[in-house]
């Protein structure tokens, strides 16, 4: 830990998301909408040591706090990721996100014969199996992993 | 209260028995004007020359006028606009729209959209509940029940959207299937695991003579088409051995009806037409009664007022 301060600072408030894969560092950057957050400063650590998974990513987003059903959304790319709630230095609030039961406007559908895919419209999905990573498009029915899904 | 229809896979096992009570109602008076006054729009982004013919009759027996398009080549899709601005459009004019669309959840998209009440006429390979709802009618008149029955599947049981549909409709009844397919269109493993979770029992057979059928109530049969293999070896190899004819009825039960959403082309020979098993011109004209009570139930019409109905034709 002391390694890692180190190498991204730490903030006084604001948000921290831990363990994100380095693959999927920028997925969450856009996931999160982080081009736009004009805040505070926002620390972006890739390639970091890590005893857990070997090399890991980490941001740290100074003064901002999400809605659970946006840090929720992560659980679409990086289902393990730590999320920390910082205030005063402090480590108030920590957990792991949960995919939830919708997911609307967040991935496309697979299927390119989906009407999702044809009009300019939100994709929604149903989460049929959450251990496995299973969705279903509400409109098209068709069953996808969340491995093989792409973000709209 | 008006309703779309989207999907057979969750409609209730009341609203099933429901809508098919009401067809029987239509099947003893097809002729009304019940739905006097109203207009029925039918778009076809797809041609259907079948599925189309049969609401359109189903509208006019009723009363109803029907406008709409049958080929989308003339429609403002090929300048680009959304289904969605198409929808709002005609649902200004329209008291129902029945769609027909070539991309699936396409149905979805504009019940969610539309003013009006859609009905789903076939979406891609996702869903075609109206024809569901012909063939449950056809098998309950036949059969005098949709309980324990013996429900053979044959042909392309792959892509063969007609049957992923009965199969799902099926569920509140504890049908037995049997599944006879070649192994390159054999019944998708999402459908058989659909049949497990709800302890749904089935058998699958690749090989379709007298005896593996010998213990059907209904023979549902689909087209195998060419253009669904990958491997034509495998499509020359197997192309007659689905092939339904007269000689393979023999030991048939007596009661056993052959269904067919057609067109069929080479599926069944001729032979088997004048046999009293064979079914599928009756399956096709089932549908007009179907038809007919999927649009005064998407209308609000309830069996209670098609009952009392004073506008009957005779």
């Amino acid at each position: 830990m002391k390694r890692e301060e180190l190498m991204v600072a730490a903030i006084k408030n604001g948000t921290v998301i831990d363990h994100i894969p380095c693959g999927k560092l920028f997925e969450v950057v856009s996931l999160l909408r982080l081009a736009e957050v004009q805040t505070g400063s926002i620390m972006i650590g890739c390639n970091l040591a890590s005893s857990k998974m070997g090399s890991k990513s980490i941001i740290k987003i100074a003064d901002k706090f999400f809605s659970d059903a946006e840090l929720n959304q992560l659980s679409v790319v990086a289902p393990n990721v730590t999320l920390c709630i910082i205030r005063d230095y402090e480590v108030v609030e920590k957990r792991r996100v949960s995919l939830p039961q919708a997911l609307k406007g967040i991935v496309r559908c697979g299927n390119p014969k989906c009407i999702t895919n044809n009009e300019p419209m939100d994709t929604h999905f149903h989460v049929v199996d959450v251990d496995k990573g299973v969705i279903s498009c509400h409109y098209c029915n068709k069953e996808q992993s969340l491995d093989s899904v792409k973000l709209v | 209260m008006a309703e779309s229809l989207v999907t057979i896979a969750t409609l209730t096992r009341e609203k099933i028995d429901y809508l098919l009570e009401m067809a029987q109602e239509f099947e003893k008076h097809p002729n009304r004007k019940l739905l006097d006054g109203r207009v029925v729009a039918t778009l076809f982004f797809e041609p259907s020359t079948r599925t189309r013919l049969s609401f359109e009759t189903a509208a006019s027996r009723l009363g109803a006028r029907v406008i709409g398009f049958t080929d989308p080549k003339v429609t403002s899709s090929t300048k680009g606009e959304t289904l969605k601005d198409t929808i709002m459009m005609v649902g200004n004019y329209a008291d129902i729209i029945v769609m027909r669309h070539y991309l699936e959840g396409a149905a979805r998209y504009a019940a969610e959209v539309s003013p009006v009440p859609v009905v789903n006429a076939g979406d891609g390979a996702n869903q075609h509940p109206t024809q569901t709802m012909l063939d449950l009618y056809s098998i309950k008149k036949t059969q005098g029940t949709l309980e324990n029955l013996n429900i053979y599947m044959v042909g392309d049981l792959k892509y063969g959207r007609t049957v992923h549909s009965l199969l799902q409709a099926m569920r509140h009844y504890n049908p037995t299937f049997h599944f006879i397919a070649p192994r390159e269109l054999a019944m998708p493993e999402e459908y058989k695991l659909y049949c497990d979770a709800r302890g749904i029992k089935y058998v699958e057979h690749e090989d379709f003579n007298e005896d593996v059928i010998s213990g059907a109530d209904i023979l549902y049969m689909t087209r195998v088409q060419r253009e669904r293999f990958t491997d034509l070896m495998e499509y020359e190899r197997v192309k007659d051995v689905y092939i339904l004819r007269e000689s393979m009825l023999g030991k048939a039960k007596e009661n056993m009806r052959i269904l067919h959403p057609l067109p069929r082309v080479n599926e069944i020979a001729y032979d088997v037409d004048a046999s009293p098993h064979a079914y599928y011109f009756e399956q096709a004209r089932n549908g007009l009664y179907a038809r007919e009570a999927i649009l005064c139930n998407a209308l609000g019409i309830t069996l209670e007022e098609v009952r009392a109905d004073q506008t009957i034709i005779l």
